[in-house]
C-alpha cells in the first residue's frame, strides 16, 4: 500500500533528507533540481501548478549515477535510427552501436537487410590506428561498401561517437565527396557523446542535420492535398505512430511524413509540403518544426494521444485547424471509439482507482502520460525528466497538481530514497530503474520501451496501456515477498 | 475497429488486422518512395548468393552486426564481482547508461555503475575535476567498500592519466588515503569486452598485490571470466570444488550480484569476492582461468608474483569438465570424489540415450573465443559437426587453436573458422552453406529468421529469453542443460516440420 504522503511539506522534508547525504558542492547543485509543484501565480490560466522552478538541462554531477545518456543516444538512438531505408553508421568504436542495437523498438515494415535497416548495427569499429591516423579514409571506404552491399538503401548517416570530434576528422568533407560519388544523401552528424549534457543536445544536432543535409532538396513527387499533415516526434515504439496515424486518417487527414518512426528518407524530404506539423515529442523535434514554420510556412501544433481525454481533446484541436468535414469526422471518430473507452474504463478503473504513480522518463512522457493515468483514476505523486528544458517543466504544470514531487536529472540515490519513502503503487521509468524498484516490492513498467508491449498511443493503444498497468499492479507476485516464517507481527 | 477489451490485441496481432494492413500498404504506396516488390525480392535472393558472399567477405572497413562489445563493459562486469564494489567509469556519461542497460537486459537484475560525466570542457581541460568530485560523491552516496575506475574512449583519446588523477583525488580527500581505488585503462578502440575484463582484473589484483609479501599456501584462485551464465556457472563451480574439498577463491564472483532475491530490499551490493580474500589470493599456489582470452594479462601478473597458472577455454561437456577437474585435483592434491564421477556417468548416459538425434547434425557457432572453442568441442562429443565457428573478437592465434581442436576429431573435418568476422558475414556463409543449427546469443535470431535455421541461445547476451543464465553450462550438470537445450531445439523442429494435419504429419511421432 502506498503511504499517504501528499502534501508539499512532507516532500520538502524528504528532499532535505535526501540532500543531506551529498558532499557540500554536489548538495548545492542537486538542491536546484528537486522541488514540489508550486501554486500558480495570479492570472495564470494555462497551468494548474508551477513546475518550472527546478533547474534543468545543465550538466550532471559526476559520480552520482545519473540516469541520462548522451548526444549520440539522442541522435542515432532517437531521431535518426528509426529512418528505415537509410543506413546509419555508428562511426567510432564498437560499443555505442552495440548497446543501442535494436533496443528502442522502433517498429517498421519492410525487408530487413534489403530495403530496411533499423535493426542493424553498422559501425566503423575504430581501432587504435584509426584514432592515431584519423578515420576519414575508413569512412569513405565504409560508404562504398554500404553502397555495394545494400544497393536499395536510400542514403547514409554518419553518427559520430566521442573520438570523432576529438581527433579532428572531417566527416562533412567525406559526406560531400561521397555524395557526389554515389549520388545518394549522406548526412554527417556531430553527435559525439561528450557534447551537451544529455540526449537532448543530440536531438537538436540531429534536427539541425535534417535541416542542413536533407531539407535542402526537392523531395520526391507526392499527390498533395489540403489535408496533408506530418506526425513529428513519434518514434513508433511498439507501433505508437501507427495507432496514431490510423486516427488521423480516419478523421480525413493524410500523413505525408512519419517522423521518424517507420519513416523513409522520402517522408523526411517531403515533409515541408504538408499543411500542418503535428508534434508529439516536443522535446526532441520542436527545433525542426520551428524551422519548417519559418522557412516553409508550415505551422505546427502539439498534441497528446495518451489516454482518451487527451486523444479526444487533441483530435478536436487538430480538426479545428481544418474545415467542417474534418471536424465532423473527428466527432464521429471520437464517438465511434467511445464504447471501447467505456469498456476499458469499466474493466480497469475499479482495479486501478486511487493507485499512486511515480514517473521518471525522458523529455515528454513525464507529463504526456499523466492524463492517461488520470483517466484510469490513478494519481501522480512524483514526476521528473532526464533531459527536459525549462519549457517542458512549464508545460508539466498543465498536467500535475500542486504538491507533486518534481525531480530533474534524478540520481540513483535520490530516486531510490523517494520510492522507498513514498512507496507508490507503480513506478514508470527505464530498464536501469526497473529491477531495483521491483526488488523493493513495487510494481514497475518501463515507460521508454513500453516494457516490450505497446502501442500506448491512440485508442487502440489505451486498451493495452490500461491492461498493462493492471497486470503490473495486480499481479500476485507482490504478495509473495515475505517468507511466512519471517513475517513480523 | 480491431481492438477489444475482452481480448486486448497486442502489437504482434494488432498490426496484422485488416485496417492496419491496409493503412500500411497505403503508406508504402503513396509516401514511402519504396522500391517495387520484385526488385526487393531480387536483391533479397542476391544477398543469399555466392556472389554476394564474396563481396561481403571482401569488406575491409564496414563492420555489420559484430558479435562483440567494448572494453568498459567487461571492466564493469569484472568489478561487480568484488564485495561492495562500485564501478566508476571515467569519461562520457552515456556509455555508463549503456553498460547498465545491457547488463540489466540480460540478467533481469539491477546493474549499478557511475560515470564522471565528462562534457566539452573536460574534453579540453581534462577530466581531473570530474574524477575528484565524482569519487567524493560516489563514496558519500553509495558507501562502497571499493571503487573500481575504468575509462570510456573519450577519456582515453584525450589521455587522462588515472593513476595520477586518483592520487590527486585522495590528496583532495575525495576518499580516504587507504580506500581501495583500483583502476584500468579500458579503451574501446582496442580489443573487446573480454579485454576489458582482463584489464580490470589485472588492475584490481595488481592493486591488492602490489606490495604484498607472498607466503604461498595450498589455495587455488579461480577467475571465471566474462560469462552471461556466471550466476549458474559460478555456483556450479563452487558445488564441484566443495565436493572435492578444494581450498579455493573465486576472483570476481558475480553470482549473487546478478541474482539478488525479491524480498522487499534492493541490494546494490551483494556477495562478491571479499576484498580481504582478494588480498590474500596473492598467497595462492596457483591461479586458474576458466577463460584464457579474458585473462591473458591477468595471468601474466599471477605468474609474475610466483603463482602457477593454468587456463581453460570455458570448459563445457565431458572432456572439458574432465580436464578442469583433473587440473584442480592436481593443483589441490584432492581426489575427484565418486559423486562427481557419478555425475559424469549420468551426463554420458544422457548423451548415449539421445545420440541418434545429434549424430551428424551440422552447426554454426559464434560468440566469444573461449565459448566457441568449448561449444565446438562439446558438439563434437555428441557426434555433431561444427561447420562454421566465428568469433568477431577472435584472433589469428585463436583461429589456429580452433583448427587444431577441429583436426583432433573426425567430426571437425571441413569446419571453417572465422576470426574477426561479423554476423552479416555469417549470414552469407550460412545462406550459401546451410547448417542444421545455429548456436549463439539473442542477436542470432535475425539469422534464424532470415535463413530458417533454428537458434540455440547459449551465450551472452540473451535478451529475449529469461533466466537461462541461472542454470549452469559448466560441469557435468551444466553439460546436461546444454544437451537438453540442443535436443529440445532439434525435437521441436522435427515436430514443427511434421506438424501440419493431413499434410506433413506422417511422422508426427509420439515417442522419439
Amino acid at each position: 500500500m502506498a503511504k499517504d504522503l501528499e502534501d508539499g511539506a512532507d516532500h520538502t522534508k524528504l528532499i532535505e533528507e535526501v540532500l543531506a547525504a551529498y558532499p557540500k558542492k554536489a548538495q548545492k547543485r542537486r538542491a536546484k533540481h528537486l522541488s514540489t509543484a508550486g501554486p500558480v501565480e495570479e492570472g495564470e490560466t494555462e497551468i494548474v501548478s508551477k513546475c518550472d522552478t527546478v533547474k534543468s538541462n545543465v550538466k550532471s554531477v559526476p559520480g552520482v549515477m545519473t540516469i541520462r545518456g548522451c548526444a549520440y543516444a539522442g541522435s542515432k538512438g532517437v531521431v535518426w535510427g528509426p529512418i528505415k531505408d537509410m543506413v546509419h553508421i555508428s562511426h567510432g568504436p564498437v560499443g555505442c552501436g552495440h548497446y543501442s542495437w535494436s533496443q528502442r523498438r522502433n517498429y517498421y515494415t519492410g525487408t530487413t537487410g534489403v530495403d530496411s535497416f533499423v535493426t542493424f548495427q553498422f559501425t566503423t569499429d575504430f581501432q587504435e590506428k584509426d584514432i592515431v591516423f584519423g578515420g576519414d579514409k575508413k569512412l569513405e571506404k565504409t560508404i562504398d561498401e554500404i553502397n555495394e552491399l545494400f544497393p536499395l538503401s536510400k542514403g547514409i548517416t554518419v553518427q559520430s561517437e566521442c573520438p570523432i570530434g576529438l581527433i579532428g576528422d572531417d566527416i562533412e568533407a567525406v559526406a560531400k565527396k561521397k555524395k557526389k560519388d554515389i549520388a545518394k544523401t549522406i548526412v554527417p552528424v556531430r553527435c559525439e557523446g561528450f557534447r551537451g549534457v544529455s540526449q537532448s543536445l543530440g536531438h537538436h544536432i540531429a534536427n539541425d542535420a535534417v535541416r542542413d543535409w536533407v531539407l535542402t532538396g526537392e523531395g520526391t513527387a507526392i499527390e498533395a492535398t489540403d489535408y496533408d499533415v506530418n506526425i513529428i516526434g513519434d518514434y513508433n515504439i511498439g507501433g505508437d505512430a501507427w495507432s496514431s496515424r490510423i486516427l488521423l486518417e480516419e478523421i480525413g487527414l493524410n500523413v505525408v511524413g512519419s517522423w521518424s518512426g517507420d519513416a523513409t528518407l522520402a517522408e523526411i524530404e517531403n515533409a515541408p509540403k504538408a499543411k500542418l506539423n503535428l508534434i508529439h515529442c516536443y522535446r526532441s523535434m520542436n527545433y525542426i518544426c520551428r524551422y519548417m514554420e519559418e522557412t516553409h510556412g508550415v505551422p505546427w501544433m502539439e498534441y497528446n494521444f495518451f489516454g482518451p481525454s487527451q486523444i479526444a481533446a487533441s483530435l478536436r484541436a487538430i480538426a479545428a485547424k481544418f474545415d467542417q468535414t474534418i471536424q465532423d469526422k473527428a466527432e464521429e471518430v471520437i464517438a465511434r471509439y467511445q464504447p471501447l473507452v467505456d469498456q476499458v474504463l469499466a474493466k480497469y478503473k475499479p482495479r486501478l482507482e486511487g493507485k499512486k504513480v511515480m514517473l521518471y522518463v525522458g523529455g515528454l512522457r513525464p507529463r504526456h502520460v499523466v492524463t492517461a493515468y488520470h483517466d484510469l483514476g490513478m494519481e501522480i505523486v512524483g514526476t521528473g525528466y532526464e533531459f527536459a528544458h525549462g519549457d517542458d517543466y512549464k508545460r508539466t504544470g498543465e498536467y500535475i497538481k500542486e504538491g507533486t514531487l518534481i525531480y530533474d536529472d534524478v540520481t540513483g540515490y535520490e530516486l531510490e530514497k523517494f520510492i522507498e519513502t513514498i512507496r507508490p503503487d507503480l513506478v514508470g521509468s527505464g530498464i536501469k530503474e526497473k529491477y531495483p524498484t521491483q526488488k523493493m516490492g513495487i510494481p514497475f513498467r518501463q515507460m521508454h520501451s513500453w516494457d516490450y508491449s505497446g502501442p500506448y498511443h491512440g485508442y487502440d493503444g489505451f486498451a493495452i496501456f490500461a491492461r498493462d498497468m493492471d497486470l503490473a499492479i495486480n499481479n500476485p507476485v507482490w504478495g509473495l515477498f515475505d517468507a511466512p516464517w519471517k513475517k513480523s507481527a | 475497429m480491431p481492438q477489444s477489451v475482452d481480448k486486448v490485441l497486442d502489437h504482434n496481432k494488432l498490426f496484422y488486422e485488416p485496417e492496419y494492413k491496409q493503412m500500411l500498404e497505403n503508406k508504402r504506396a503513396k509516401y514511402e518512395n519504396a522500391t517495387p516488390a520484385p526488385q526487393v525480392t531480387e536483391i533479397l535472393d542476391w544477398t543469399k548468393s555466392w556472389d554476394y558472399r564474396e563481396k561481403n567477405l571482401a569488406r575491409e572497413a564496414l563492420v555489420i552486426n559484430p558479435a562483440k562489445a567494448c572494453q568498459p563493459l567487461g571492466a564493469v562486469f569484472a568489478a561487480a564481482g568484488f564485495e561492495g564494489t562500485m564501478s566508476f567509469v571515467h569519461g562520457s556519461q552515456g556509455c555508463v547508461a549503456y553498460y547498465r542497460s545491457h547488463l540489466s537486459r540480460h540478467f533481469k537484475e539491477p546493474a549499478s555503475a557511475v560515470s564522471s560525466s565528462m562534457t566539452e570542457d573536460a574534453a579540453v581541460f581534462g577530466g581531473l575535476v570530474n574524477l575528484v568530485d565524482g569519487l567524493a560523491n560516489t563514496y558519500a552516496l553509495y558507501e562502497p567498500k571499493m571503487i573500481a575506475v575504468s575509462t570510456t574512449c573519450m577519456a582515453e583519446v584525450i589521455g587522462d592519466d588515472l593513476n595520477s588523477f586518483i592520487l590527486q583525488a585522495k590528496d583532495k580527500e575525495s576518499v580516504p588515503q587507504d580506500f581501495d581505488v583500483p583502476f584500468a585503462h579500458t579503451p574501446a578502440f582496442v580489443g573487446s569486452h573480454v579485454d576489458g575484463y582482463d584489464n580490470m582484473m589485472k588492475g584490481i589484483l595488481g592493486h591488492f598485490w602490489k606490495d604484498a609479501k607472498r607466503k604461498e599456501n595450498a589455495s587455488v584462485n579461480i577467475i571465471p571470466g566474462f560469462d552471461g551464465y556466471a550466476v549458474g556457472n559460478i555456483r556450479e563451480l563452487n558445488r564441484m570444488l566443495d565436493a572435492m574439498g578444494v581450498n579455493y577463491t573465486v576472483l570476481s564472483d558475480v553470482s549473487d550480484v546478478y541474482d539478488t532475491p525479491s524480498d522487499g530490499e534492493f541490494r546494490m551490493y551483494d556477495g562478491g569476492t571479499k576484498l580481504d580474500a582478494a588480498k590474500k589470493a596473492v598467497n595462492a599456489k596457483a591461479t586458474v582461468s576458466m577463460q584464457e582470452y579474458c585473462t591473458r594479462k591477468t595471468l601474466e601478473l599471477c605468474e609474475k608474483v610466483g603463482q602457477d597458472v593454468a587456463s581453460f577455454h570455458y570448459p563445457m561437456g565431458v572432456a572439458g569438465t574432465d580436464e578442469f577437474l583433473m587440473k584442480m585435483s592436481e593443483l589441490s592434491g584432492k581426489a575427484i570424489p565418486d559423486s562427481l564421477t557419478l555425475e559424469r556417468g549420468r551426463l554420458v548416459d544422457a548423451m548415449a540415450d539421445s545420440q541418434a538425434y545429434l549424430h551428424g547434425k551440422t552447426y554454426a557457432i559464434y560468440g566469444d573465443p573461449d565459448f566457441v572453442y568449448s561449444m565446438a568441442r562439446f558438439v563434437m562429443e555428441t557426434g555433431g559437426e561444427p561447420t562454421h565457428c566465428l568469433a568477431t573478437n577472435g584472433s589469428k592465434e585463436w583461429k589456429e587453436k580452433m583448427e587444431a581442436l577441429l583436426a583432433s576429431s573426425p567430426f571437425g573435418k571441413g569446419c571453417q573458422v572465422w576470426a574477426g568476422k561479423d554476423l552479416w558475414h555469417l549470414r552469407s556463409i550460412m545462406a550459401t552453406e546451410l547448417t542444421d543449427l545455429l548456436i549463439g546469443n539473442s542477436y542470432g535470431k535475425y539469422l534464424e529468421r532470415d535463413l530458417g535455421i533454428p537458434l540455440i541461445r547459449l551465450t551472452f547476451p540473451i535478451f529475449d529469453r529469461h533466466h537461462h543464465h541461472r542454470f549452469p553450462t559448466w560441469g557435468y550438470h551444466g553439460g546436461l542443460n546444454v544437451l537438453v537445450k540442443i535436443l529440445d531445439t532439434v525435437l521441436d523442429k522435427l515436430d514443427t516440420d511434421t506438424g501440419t494435419l493431413g499434410e506433413t504429419d506422417i511422422s508426427f511421432d509420439l515417442t522419439r
